[in-house]
């Protein structure tokens, strides 16, 4: 089976988040594989090790995402390929990424491609969705269960908490949510091995692609942190006190009750 | 000049969801003096399409069809892309939705244009649109406008509020047809999990209970205070992972965000995962028995304590206040 992972290489928003000069400070942070990514990656390789086949992984970004891709390439993917549009690109959009990784997967004849539901950074979902149409192949978002028998696809999706079973075809399009299974650690004897697997790096050009083609469709005109919230009040006193405090606060100060 | 605005209207369980009306709000707020059309796709819908003119739509369009009876992807592209193609709006609003969600990057990637996800507020700034969205688990925020074809954008339920009701309202309602075939995704089951009752994504007092909750009979104190205040239970993760409760109530990151008038945490931490599904609610209580536990640095009130011994104070001391009001 020809199997796909769209990996992004997330800010781990465990961090401290400030801001330098209108845009997110990364100065330091610490970068980690979009968390849903991890799942996809696992899925991926299962999915070879009980089919078949070759996980290739694939970033739209820049050098820095070689990290990313080599532990995916630890954890098991077969292959790893870097689109890095550093050099042929100064900003970009949901479309632009969307754009680009389908214009790379479209010779590619993959079975099936497998995404994050979400990016913990910039958190709009909407690079699968956007991939699969444009490759015009079915997509199921927020899955927890996979299943493929011959062409037929099985999948689990998590509806805000209700499940909805779903049938589809090879090729198709699905993205993780917390669920689908356990991301394994990269071994020692896989870290070792991941550095003579390939990485292939690719740019624009590369991909027949014109700047123009991908450009964006919106644009951040402003990034603020949020009114930091004045220290909460932690009650004093014997808990009856406290209670009573607090119920009488929620009504005459807060006034949500 | 003024813009034309569709509004999608959420159809579950047979009635519209609260997110649809925030829809009519914002797309208002869009239209400046311009026209506010709500869109309901469904099997059978048109009994709904006055609660969409009563929350400020100025008319309605309708796509009837057995296929839509649930939701598809690509049924549900079919029937928006027929009405878009018919109006041509200068704007499209839905709710970040499980539906939501899924549908807008398709009708976005067939309409070639952008897509703001997961807004929380819109504003009309010098002819543009402008929304707002929290970025990294919400600890920071960003504004973003549309520069290249349809303004579209989907909502964050809770958080643009609605108009007021209008009853004396009326609009015109009319069907377009769209031929739905060829879907590629077959639904074969539904299993409901989430609770009956109050729906937690739209509830304006959520009690949530955590890995501190310790069991599945210790949600019940929890339950009977969001029952007296006429809301919802929720949990963390880890009491979701632990088998106390449901994942279907789980908030944060991977589960619903919610934004309501009240939360009170009872026995959760406060992890990054879990505040980027509540950190926004305008009042925030937490009940924990350590006093270092994060989640104090978010709430507005706080008691340290044990939670089996608080809930049961609360609400006998809700019930008393209930009585005097
Ligand atoms: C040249 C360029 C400049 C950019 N500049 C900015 C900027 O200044 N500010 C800013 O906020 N963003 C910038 N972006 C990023 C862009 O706005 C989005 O972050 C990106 O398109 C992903 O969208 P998302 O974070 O909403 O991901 P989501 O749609 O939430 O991601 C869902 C899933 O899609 C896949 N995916 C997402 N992104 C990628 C990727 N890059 N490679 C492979 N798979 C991916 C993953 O599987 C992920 O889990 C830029 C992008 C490009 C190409
Ligand atoms: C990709 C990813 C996605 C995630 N998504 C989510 C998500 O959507 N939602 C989510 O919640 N988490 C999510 N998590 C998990 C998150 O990191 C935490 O592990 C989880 O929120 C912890 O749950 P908790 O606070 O209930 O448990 P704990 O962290 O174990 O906290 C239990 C708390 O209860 C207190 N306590 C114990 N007994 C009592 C008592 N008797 N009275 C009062 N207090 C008591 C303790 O002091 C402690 O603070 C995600 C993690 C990852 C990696």
């Amino acid at each position: 089976m020809n199997i796909f992972v769209l990996l992004k290489r997330t800010f781990d928003t465990e961090e401290k988040i400030t801001i330098a000069k209108g845009a997110i400070n990364e100065e330091g942070a610490e970068f980690i594989i979009n968390p849903y990514d991890e799942y996809a990656v696992e899925e991926a390789i299962q999915l070879r090790d009980n089919h078949g086949g070759e996980v290739t992984v694939v970033t739209v970004g820049n050098e820095e995402a070689e990290k990313q891709l080599r532990t995916a390439l630890a954890m098991g993917a077969d292959k790893a390929v870097l689109i890095n549009t550093e050099d042929d690109l100064e900003s970009g959009d949901q479309f632009t990424t969307a754009k680009i990784l389908a214009q790379y997967l479209e010779d590619k004849e993959a079975d099936i491609i497998l995404a994050g539901n979400v990016a913990i950074d910039s958190g709009s979902g909407q690079v699968g969705p956007r991939v699969a149409d444009l490759l015009d192949i079915p997509y199921v978002t927020t899955i927890t269960k996979l299943e493929i028998s011959g062409e037929t696809v099985t999948v689990v999706r998590d509806v805000e908490g209700d499940s909805e079973t779903i049938e589809t075809k090879l090729p198709v399009l699905v993205t993780a949510q917390q669920g689908l299974n356990e991301p394994r650690y990269p071994s020692l004897p896989g870290i070792m091995k991941a550095k003579k697997k390939p990485l292939e790096e690719l740019e624009l050009d590369d991909l027949d692609l014109d700047e123009d083609e991908v450009e964006a469709k919106t644009k951040v005109v402003e990034i603020f942190l949020p009114q930091t919230k004045e220290a909460g009040r932690v009650l004093e006193g014997e808990l009856d006190a406290q209670v009573k405090e607090l119920v009488s606060l929620l009504h005459k100060e807060a006034k949500v009750i | 000049m003024g813009k034309k605005v569709t509004v999608l209207g959420e159809v579950r369980d047979g009635a519209l969801r609260n997110v649809s009306f925030e829809g009519v709000a914002a797309a208002r707020k869009i239209a400046e003096d311009g026209e506010v059309v709500a869109v309901l796709l469904g099997s059978s819908v048109k009994d709904l399409v006055q609660e969409m003119i009563v929350a400020g739509a100025d008319r309605a369009v309708v796509v009837e069809d057995e296929k839509l009876a649930g939701y598809t992807s690509d049924g549900y592209a079919q029937a928006f892309l027929a009405v878009v193609e018919k109006e041509t709006p200068d704007a499209i609003i839905v709710g970040h939705t499980a539906l939501g969600k899924d549908l807008s990057p398709k009708i976005a990637s067939k309409l070639n244009c952008g897509l703001v996800s997961d807004a929380v507020g819109v504003e009309v700034e010098g002819g543009n649109v402008v929304f707002t969205r929290p970025i990294y688990s919400g600890k920071a925020f960003e504004k973003k406008i549309v520069t290249d074809g349809v303004i579209f954008a989907s909502i964050r339920p809770n958080n643009i509020p609605p108009l007021e009701r209008d009853a004396s309202r009326t609009g015109e309602v009319t069907e377009v047809s769209a031929e739905i075939k060829d879907l590629r995704t077959i639904v074969r089951e539904v299993a409901k999990k989430a609770t009956q009752g109050v729906d937690l994504s739209e509830a304006k007092v959520i009690v949530a209970g955590g890995r501190g909750v310790k069991s599945e009979d210790g949600f019940e104190p929890l339950q009977e205070l969001a029952d007296l205040l006429g809301g919802a239970v929720g949990a963390s993760r880890g009491a979701c992972d632990a088998e106390y409760c449901d994942y279907s109530l789980q908030i944060g990151q991977t589960g619903k965000v919610v934004t309501p008038d009240l939360y009170i945490a009872c026995g959760i931490s406060g992890a990054i995962q879990h505040l980027a599904g509540m950190s926004n609610s305008k009042v925030i209580v937490a009940i924990n028995k350590d006093p270092e536990a994060n989640i104090f640095k978010v709430a507005d009130y706080g008691i340290v304590g044990d939670l089996f011994e608080v809930v049961p104070l609360l609400v006998e001391e809700f019930k008393s206040l209930l009585v005097e009001a």
